[in-house]
């Protein structure tokens, strides 16, 4: 019997030749011939056959070691996010596996394409707690994509090729291989091709044309069509569709915060990003739109705050490439399933040119509300102490819109979301849907390392950094020059906010003495610097853009500001406050 | 919306840990398992979960969505008790004695419609297929006498309309 797991089709191609090597040995050809020369992890007992190939292979496979496990599992989503490509990152059994959990979940909720290796006991170990053992593959089942594990070295190209096909196709997310350690001893006729498909899986579903002309023609006939896009719009590479669709149709569209930099910025079309703290204008006028055009997104409670009020009385046409996206939050009139890329290519041509210049102006005078109520106070303060928002808008400037900027989880996040500027897609890299704090710091290094020709810049708050700020070894030890800007407001910001608008100020467990962080980081042998004054903001924020090494940059800010615009939870977007 | 009972049909790939990840979504919604049965199909190396909930059909629908989302899973499907032909499966261990001495045990046994699969010195077992107020009927029957172990199986299905399976494995084959 066939000891495949999941019926495949064999590429026409395949190579028949093999050659006689380990089971850890085979793992390291796997990874190359899936053009993998980056990897990210921390070496243990159970994983050890697969470090002594590294070690053999390290001038064609370059292994980053990180401080935690979490570590490598950011990184890894902070390459993959912005190169588009499967992240990897492995582990030792036990602990090590465990570790990896947070990343696996993060990437799964936000849908990036990872691979986890991690060691196990021995097959004739398995079940008996044996040291390090733990069943890593019951522990991820939730947070994976898939999983398996892999108790024979011949089960080896197989299930690599798998694992890289499922993580990347379709809804990408993150694959657990776990491999016991007899399987990386043994010896096996190794031979690897490419997996091509499996039958119970159907990642790319085909756009139904009478679904589209539908679709064309509410948006030809829509008064106040309004566009929302996420991260299915970068996902499937649709950047360009998008725009085209946008000017087309004088659609104006706004971003979740997965789907930020997926479009410029600047364009006069792209009016905000929507939810809990996004723009007045794009929450608002999300209730008296007449056909709402969601591309790539899933409706997200951040971004939709009470369903009950959500857009009832707009049409709502939804491009999705995941059949459990579809009405699971809010009913669709139009659904779509498809690659966003494929759709829009589709839809485009039936799409007549318009203008809606009136329902844009709705925008334009929102902006104007909020830019008085809000904006102009973040990014150009009067008051003494600084924003978080005019350390963003110095870093735009610096970096003339085109860094790679990665934020934590928090106020910061939400003000980078709402004032980070972008020309190119790929550059907004964030925690969204699992909201994890560390993450920033972690991602910021693979991101840099999948795109060196950028500045890549990692935003994060007090709070944050120091749940994976051991990492500054990591960008020590490789010498990564990434910019760590930490916004220290001596607070776990956005919980204290709540604390003060719905707790009535009890500041529960929420201040935070903080360490000398210029210390720690020169610790680290990291150049850094601390910005107290208004005056010394903008030039130690073009020193740092100009530096060529790994930067810290320590800014203090106003302890208790609060992010507004805000919905309060459970509240309509229509209730959205400015103050 | 108004609870109702569902059976969810799925056909998957037999693998390991998959049982474990399609339990999951229904631990994800706090949903109780009313009963559950895997066993092979009709289609050689493919296994099939009958799983029946009370819920929703809106969140039945979104669950199954989520099932049919899993990797090694073909095709889900839900059915109301309507749409379907369904059936479960008793075992009743008694005590031999009573059959002596108390002769009503032989009626409840022709009227039940249940088997005696064996008997010994020491006890009997009655076997019973059927609908499940049947079986609680008899179990309920059953109980003043003393039953010494019981169990009930999970709910099998086949339901009225198709469930399309091999169309979609060959699509997959052919395209």
């Amino acid at each position: 019997m066939s000891m495949q797991t999941l019926k495949e089709k064999k590429p026409e191609s395949h190579n028949e030749t093999s050659i006689r090597i380990s089971g850890a040995e085979a793992i390291i050809h796997c990874l190359l011939a899936e053009d993998v020369n980056l990897i990210y992890g921390y070496p243990g007992g159970a994983i050890m056959p697969v470090y002594d190939e590294l070690y053999k292979f390290q001038d064609k496979l370059q292994h980053v070691l990180t401080r935690h496990e979490q570590g490598a599992t950011h990184a890894a989503q902070g390459f993959a996010r912005v190169t588009g490509k499967v992240g990897v990152a492995i582990a030792t059994s036990g602990p090590g596996a465990t570790n990896l959990v947070t990343g696996l979940a993060d990437a799964q909720i936000d849908s990036t394409p990872m691979i986890c290796i991690t060691g196990q006991v021995p097959r004739h170990l398995l079940g008996s707690d044996a040291f390090q053992e733990t069943d890593i593959i019951g522990i991820s089942t939730p947070v994976t994509k898939w999983n398996y594990q892999i108790t024979k070295a011949a089960e080896i190209p197989e299930i690599m090729a798998k694992a890289f096909y499922i993580a990347k196709s379709g809804r990408p997310g993150p694959v657990l291989i776990d491999i016991t350690k007899n399987a990386q001893f043994e010896e096996f006729d190794f031979s690897y091709s490419r997996c091509i498909g499996v039958r119970s899986y159907k990642p790319n579903p085909k756009p139904d044309t009478a679904k589209i002309e539908s679709a064309a023609e509410l948006i030809n006939n829509a008064k106040r069509p309004y566009i929302v896009y996420g991260h299915g719009v970068i996902l499937g590479k649709a950047e360009n569709q998008l725009r085209t669709l946008v000017e087309k149709a004088g659609i104006p569209a706004a971003w979740t915060i997965l789907g930020l930099s997926a479009m410029d910025t600047d364009h006069p079309l792209n009016v905000g990003m929507v939810g809990m703290h996004g723009n007045y204008g794009p929450n608002v006028l999300t209730n008296e739109c007449d056909v709402l055009i969601a591309i790539g997104m899933r409706f997200d409670d951040r971004v939709t705050g009470n369903l009950d009020t959500y857009a009832k009385q707009a049409k709502v046409i939804h491009f999705e490439i995941d059949p459990a996206e579809i009405d699971k939050n809010v009913k669709a009139d139009i659904a779509v399933l498809g690659n966003a890329q494929e759709s829009l290519d589709l839809l485009l041509p039936l799409i007549k040119e318009n203008k809606h210049e009136a329902w844009h102006n709705k925008f334009k005078k929102c902006y104007e509300e909020e830019y008085n109520a809000v904006i102009k106070d973040d990014l150009y303060p009067t008051k003494e102490g600084l924003t978080m928002g005019e350390v963003i808008e110095e870093i735009n400037l610096a970096s003339e819109n085109k860094a790679v900027i990665v934020t934590d989880v928090g106020q910061h996040q939400m003000i980078a979301c709402r004032y980070a500027k972008f020309k190119q897609t790929k550059s907004n890299i964030t925690s969204g849907g699992l909201g994890t704090m560390g993450f920033a710091l972690p991602a910021a290094i693979g991101a840099k390392m999948g795109a060196m020709d950028r500045e890549v810049v990692a935003v994060i708050g007090d709070g944050g950094y120091q749940m994976t700020i051991q990492e500054l070894a990591t960008i020590f030890q490789n010498k990564t020059p990434v910019k760590i800007v930490v916004l220290n407001n001596g607070h776990l910001g956005m919980v204290r906010q709540w604390q003060e608008l719905f707790f009535e100020s009890r500041y529960a467990s929420t201040v935070m003495t903080n360490p000398d962080f210029v210390k720690i980081a020169e610790g680290y042998r990291i150049e850094a610097k601390r910005v107290k004054e208004r005056k010394d903001l903008k030039p130690t924020i073009q020193e740092m853009m100009a530096s060529k090494e790994p930067f810290f940059l320590e800014v203090c800010v106003e302890n208790e500001d609060n992010v507004f615009p805000m919905i309060p939870s459970g509240a309509s977007v229509s209730d959205i406050r400015l103050k | 919306m108004e609870k109702k009972w569902f059976t969810i049909s799925v056909y998957a790939e037999n693998n390991v840990g998959l049982l474990n990840r399609i339990s999951g979504i229904f631990l994800k919604r706090h949903i109780n398992i009313e009963s559950l049965n895997v066993s092979k199909s009709e289609i050689e190396q493919v296994s099939k979960f009958t799983i029946v909930i009370n819920t929703t059909e809106d969140w039945t629908r979104k669950i199954v969505a989520q099932i049919e989302k899993q990797i090694e899973v073909i095709k889900a499907f839900y059915h109301t008790d309507e749409e379907t032909i369904y059936q479960e499966s008793a075992l009743f261990k008694i005590a031999s004695h009573l059959l002596f001495d108390e002769p009503q045990i032989q009626n409840i046994i022709s009227e039940s419609k249940s088997k005696i699969v064996t008997v010994s010195r020491e006890y009997f077992v009655l076997a019973k297929t059927g609908r499940r107020h049947e079986i609680d009927e008899m179990h309920d029957n059953l109980e003043p006498y003393g039953i010494m172990q019981f169990v009930r199986s999970g709910r099998i299905t086949v339901s009225k309309a198709e469930m399309p399976i091999t169309t979609l494995i060959n699509e997959f084959y052919q395209s």
